[in-house]
């Protein structure tokens, strides 16, 4: 059994109800044949996590699925903390279930995952992967946190809020979503400021916030005014020592009002509606997703500067609305580079 | 090179070193005492995760700082008392039961955490304890600070050293558990229930390494993360080993573990990207390693331990 279930079936309420039938008008829409009496149904969908609820990028796909679910698009399911050597067993007991969809994240099992989905050619597959999809498995879909257009613009800021033109940055693993995110911050902080001198450092962990803290005391130590927070610790860390420190992911600001400037925010929503919307309509193939978290399909943004708004100087706020737009129309695109960044 | 050397000449390279070192300590302290006792207690890596939530759970719950280390104190002996029936009375495998009660507790906390919390966004944080310079002291360049200017878990942690050499070299007690260790004969030869002080040593040993864990989330961190313990307990294992089961040997390991470790977070940033970052995180380790063949090929272990004692068996 799947430890940990969290599944809630409500009553359909009838607010539910008239939002399911609008969702359903826009799906058939998009899905072009679907009718309406097909996409009331629910679509049943399962989440397999490997880590708790609470983690950054984890967080992000259960909340969007639970907004599909209170809008009355899916059934959902999930099960956290599921270690990569239960994986495979997970996801064939959730296919076995008679979920449509499946949801999760293969970093740790990529083949093994994929023969999962040979197995059970009637489920759609849609993962967190390192690697891309492959046309010989139809039902096998990627995806990643592809933010980098968000994580360039905290850069410019950065850039701008660095006084000693010294970064920290704590990283968990150098795999390609970190890098990405980590090279298009670092990109961002050069066109501001090129001098910016970076340290980075990875904790071989995605969970041990005592050691991303120690850490950033260290970076902190040699010099860094601002810390480029992976991990959970880092803005602690930046906090008692009153520097200051760039979130990704999500929005900590509320809890470090003074410490965290910006945030580079990931929407999984865009992904996981088109996923919904290709299930339903049958017409879900082996796709990459990673485009539906760029900042043009709304799969990322910036998140308000909050207490910061007044310390961030104008002529920045101002560059960061014109990159902005220049990104959404497609006049600028950050490049992707996943290589591991390196101290310099 | 010569920045890398400097490095170890800053008073915050010794801070980090003491603050690392201090979880590491009291599971250490605890893990040895139930060693000279005969039991070795694999437990230790679920039993710190136990107090890292307990501790901290008590304070989120509107508890005071002090009165989680207590409740963790007492989470930790409850799960030694466990380990104990199974090992000392029962005499089991003290391998099997040893990882049976890290896989237990681990995954027992998770559950008590996720019953609590069922539906939270980011993990709810606690005032941990405060940094307490001792006046005069801290003001000491270097060792003052690295040792003076830390919570007062930190300094808890130095005080079990003191108090566990002081029991087991000072006091009939600690004679009794380590002849419990050495020659359960002798002691059930004095009157004295071999079965009473292994018990005793285990739980005693369990409310200290849960201490351990709980410092971890209320003084180097402030809330609580599942896996967090990220393999410490393991860790002091060795440095009683490294230690050859004596306190003031094993404190000087863990400090010097906690240096590695802090020293490698800061030679990470001189590289300049040339060696890649998986040399600096093995680096704690592969110099532990050395030193454990170093020290341990004298080390003198209790003769007794892992044996079962059953009363009149020959």
């Amino acid at each position: 059994m799947p430890s940990n279930t969290i599944t809630r079936f409500g009553a359909p309420t009838r607010r539910n109800l008239l939002k399911a039938a609008g969702a359903g008008t826009a799906l058939a829409a998009l899905g072009g044949f679907s009718t309406r009496a097909f996409a009331q149904e629910k679509l049943k969908v399962a989440a397999i996590y490997t880590v708790p609820f609470e983690q950054q990028w984890v967080s992000r796909l259960h909340q969007a699925a639970n907004t599909a679910k209170d809008r009355g698009d899916i059934e959902y399911v999930a099960t956290e903390n599921v270690a990569n050597t239960d994986y495979e067993r997970v996801m064939r007991e959730y296919a076995e279930a008679g979920n449509k969809l499946i949801l999760g994240e293969v970093f740790g099992v990529e083949d093994a995952a994929r023969s999962v989905a040979a197995d059970y050619p009637d489920v759609a597959f849609l993962m967190g992967s390192s690697f891309k999809p492959d046309d010989a498995l139809p039902n096998f879909s990627t995806f990643d946190n592809y933010i980098q257009d968000a994580s360039y613009l905290t850069g410019l800021i950065a850039g701008a809020m660095t006084k000693s033109k010294n970064i920290g940055m704590v990283g968990g693993y150098p795999i390609p979503e970190v890098n990405r995110l980590m090279n298009a911050f670092m990109a961002g902080v050069k066109e501001v400021a090129p001098d910016t001198k970076f340290q980075v450092s990875f904790i071989g962990s995605w969970f041990d916030p005592p050691k991303a803290k120690e850490t950033a005391f260290a970076q902190i130590d040699g010099g860094a005014d601002l810390l480029y927070a992976e991990r959970f610790g880092v803005s602690d860390a930046a906090k008692e020592k009153g520097v200051l420190a760039i979130g990704n992911v999500i929005d900590t600001q509320a809890d470090y009002p003074e410490t965290v400037v910006a945030s580079a925010l990931w929407h999984f929503e865009p992904t996981l509606d088109h996923a919904i919307a290709q299930v339903k309509a049958g017409t879900f193939k082996a796709e990459d997703y990673g485009i539906y978290s760029f900042m043009k399909e709304g799969g990322c943004s910036i998140a308000p500067l909050g207490t910061f708004d007044s310390k961030v100087p104008d002529e920045i706020k101002a560059m960061v609305t014109e990159k902005e737009k220049a990104i959404k129309d497609g006049s600028f695109t950050v490049e992707i580079d996943d290589s591991e960044p390196k101290s310099s | 090179m010569t920045e890398a050397l400097e490095i170890l000449f800053t008073a915050s390279f010794w801070v980090a070193a003491i603050r690392i070192a201090s979880p590491l300590i009291f599971a250490t302290m605890g893990e040895l005492i139930c060693e000279r006792a005969g039991v070795l207690n694999l437990g230790i890596e679920g039993i710190m995760t136990v107090g890292a939530f307990a501790g901290w759970f008590t304070v989120y719950s509107g508890g005071d700082l002090w009165t989680g280390v207590l409740i963790a104190a007492l989470a930790g002996a409850a799960f030694g008392f466990l380990h104990a029936t199974l090992t000392v009375p029962l005499g089991l495998s003290q391998h099997v039961v040893g990882i049976g009660i890290t896989l237990l507790a681990t995954s027992l906390t998770y559950f008590t955490y996720r019953l609590a919390l069922p539906e939270v966004t980011s993990p709810p944080k606690i005032e941990p304890f405060a940094t307490l310079p001792i006046p005069g002291l801290a003001r000491i360049p270097i060792i003052g600070e690295a040792l003076f200017s830390q919570t007062p878990l930190t300094y808890l942690a130095f005080v079990s050293v003191v108090l566990v050499a002081w029991v087991l070299y000072k006091t009939p007690l600690g004679l009794a558990i380590r002849a419990a260790g050495e020659n359960p004969s002798a002691v059930e030869a004095q009157g004295i229930s071999v079965t009473a002080i292994r018990m005793g040593a285990v739980m005693a040993g369990s409310a200290l390494m849960a201490v351990g864990g709980a410092f971890l989330t209320m003084s180097a961190f402030n809330s609580f993360f599942f896996n967090m313990i990220n393999g410490r307990g393991w860790i002091c294992i060795a440095l009683v080993v490294f230690g050859s089961w004596r306190p003031g040997k094993a404190l000087i390991g863990a400090i010097l573990f906690a240096a590695f470790d802090a020293y490698q977070v800061r030679l990470q940033q001189l590289s300049g990207g040339v060696v890649p970052y998986q040399v600096f995180l093995m680096l704690p380790y592969i110099l532990s390693i050395l030193a454990l063949v170093l020290v341990a090929r004298r080390a003198t272990y209790p003769k007794a331990l892992m044996i079962p004692y059953q009363k009149g068996e020959r």
